[in-house]
């Protein structure tokens, strides 16, 4: 499968090109992020359905434009929340949004 | 729409949902769902319609400026899903400013059809307007049925829509209604499906509601058609992988356990029928001793969280025996109360499909029945107004 040369794992028979800080995450085009005011929270939409995010969760996929990367949206955050370390954390996320079908990226 | 809206989830790093419940009903949440039930006008006869058996004494329609109001009021409430459904609702000339409208509120609109009418003009306009995603249904009658099986016309049309709404950028998304007549060609209608480039595809199995329920006895499924049919999707869902989402949602009747109908009487889901009466689900109008209100009197924001109707059964304090002490309550909310009418003839009761009714024996005694039923004992009655009025005459 050319392990070595595209960096890929395989998950549950599917091929995930691996997440890396260069990688440039955005939300699937099956679905649409949106902040709910009356839910208090982000949601992704799809054909009759709604996913309910926290505001972690919301936080990272608001900033999933296909634009950034995950080293500057770790930056952001880190900002954004005047912390740091935050990186494993939202690598561990997107990983599991793409597993989701909620986030691609090349 | 014979589905059941999709319920949403927490991700998966969040925290799960409901606090402990106190003496004091909670204010509900806002209703996300919203089903503008357009028109009870089709072109078709499904014989295991929803629509109401009486819909021809309510051929009244609400304007545009009362959907338009209807959207405006249900978004500031936090109604974010729309479904635009019927009948068929391609037959409202104004399906695309209603589109427009949900669109620049920030609705995801969903149209749910039987692709009747759906030409390349109508879907471009409604794409133009803003239209998310397009729910392309399938088997709309028994008739109808043969012809796709044997590959005839029907199955050339509603390909040619498949492709319409392909060609739109839409995801291709499709309602199949199962029932005794078409289940045990599940392996087919799948395939079909997947060959049409479907994303997702609903196994509907029929409720025995309004129409459903006039044609209950030829429409129920045995146990063996239903594990098999569930043996097969599970073949194409192993074979398909991500390429297909398959729904299969079973018919309550074979289960013993209640659904959470509509999630929870009043939780979630508010549907607006075409002559304006709010209703928390489908059918509700059939049951004896409540009123509703109409759109055109009242605000969605009253309707939700102050009329009689949306709080006479939400949460759990209305519940009888043996749902009032059941460990399960919370969880189903004690089933269907349009069921519960129905077979018990009592809205308040449990929802005989459960094994812990005391009339679940019925529903049993039901599912055993229609296997043995014929054509010629109790023909297929089909969803008309002539019929309608017939079997609605007061």
């Amino acid at each position: 499968m050319g392990t070595e040369r595209c960096n890929c794992i395989e998950v549950r028979g599917r091929v995930l090109t691996a997440l890396t800080l260069q990688s440039i995450p955005r939300v699937s085009p099956g679905f649409r992020l949106q902040y709910e005011p009356a839910q208090e929270c982000h949601v992704l939409l799809y054909p009759e359905g709604m996913v309910k995010l926290n505001q972690t969760a919301g936080e990272i996929l608001s900033r999933c434009d296909g634009q950034r990367s995950v080293n500057e949206v770790v930056a952001e955050l880190e900002q954004a929340f005047s912390t740091t370390g935050l990186e494993t954390d939202v690598m561990a996320f997107m990983t599991l949004a793409k597993e989701q079908l909620w986030l691609s990226w090349e | 729409m014979n589905t059941t809206p999709l319920v949403s989830s927490t991700a998966a790093t969040g925290q799960g949902a409901g606090a402990s419940t106190p003496a004091i009903k909670p204010r509900p949440g806002p209703p996300l769902w919203l089903l503008a039930e357009l028109t009870y006008r089709c072109p078709l006869h499904c014989v295991f319609c929803y629509n109401p058996v009486d819909f021809a004494h309510h051929d009244d329609e609400i304007s545009t400026d009362d959907w338009i109001r209807v959207l405006q009021q249900g978004r500031a409430l936090g109604a974010v899903q729309l479904g635009l459904s019927g009948g068929e609702p391609l037959l409202r000339d104004d399906l695309e400013v209603i589109v427009a409208e949900a669109k620049r509120l920030g609705f995801y609109s969903n149209l749910l059809t039987s692709g009747v009418g759906l030409t390349e003009e109508r879907a471009v306009a409604l794409k133009a307007a803003g239209l998310d995603h397009v729910q392309l249904s399938f088997q709309d009658s028994t008739r109808e049925m043969n012809d796709f099986l044997s590959h005839t016309k029907t199955f050339s049309l509603k390909n040619k829509v498949g492709k319409i709404i392909k060609d739109q950028g839409w995801p291709m998304v499709l309602n199949v209604v199962i029932h005794r007549l078409n289940i045990d060609h599940i392996d087919e209608i799948i395939r079909m499906a997947h060959e049409m480039g479907a994303e997702y595809l609903e196994l509907a199995n029929t409720q025995y509601y309004s129409w459903a329920f006039v044609n209950r006895s030829q429409l129920l499924p045995t146990h063996a058609q239903l594990q098999e049919a569930e043996k097969v999707t599970e073949a194409w869902r192993a074979k398909l992988g991500d390429a297909m989402k398959i729904f299969f949602v079973a018919p309550d009747y074979h289960e013993g356990k209640v659904k959470k109908c509509v999630n929870g009487w009043g939780s979630m889901f508010m549907t607006i029928a075409p002559d304006g009466f709010a209703l928390p689900c489908h059918t509700a109008r059939l049951l004896p001793g409540l009123t509703f209100p109409n759109v055109k009197e009242a605000s969605l924001s009253d309707i939700w969280y102050d009329s009689d109707g949306f709080n006479r059964y939400r949460g759990t304090g209305w519940m009888k025996e043996p749902c009032a002490s059941c460990a399960h309550k919370e969880e189903d909310l004690g089933g269907c109360r349009c069921q519960a009418f129905m077979l018990a003839n009592d809205p308040d009761a449990t929802d005989p499909v459960c094994s812990l009714s005391p009339l679940h024996h019925t529903v049993q005694a039901a599912v055993a029945e229609a296997a043995s039923v014929t054509a010629q004992e109790h023909p297929l009655v089909f969803r008309d107004p002539v019929n309608s009025r017939r079997l609605s005459s007061v």
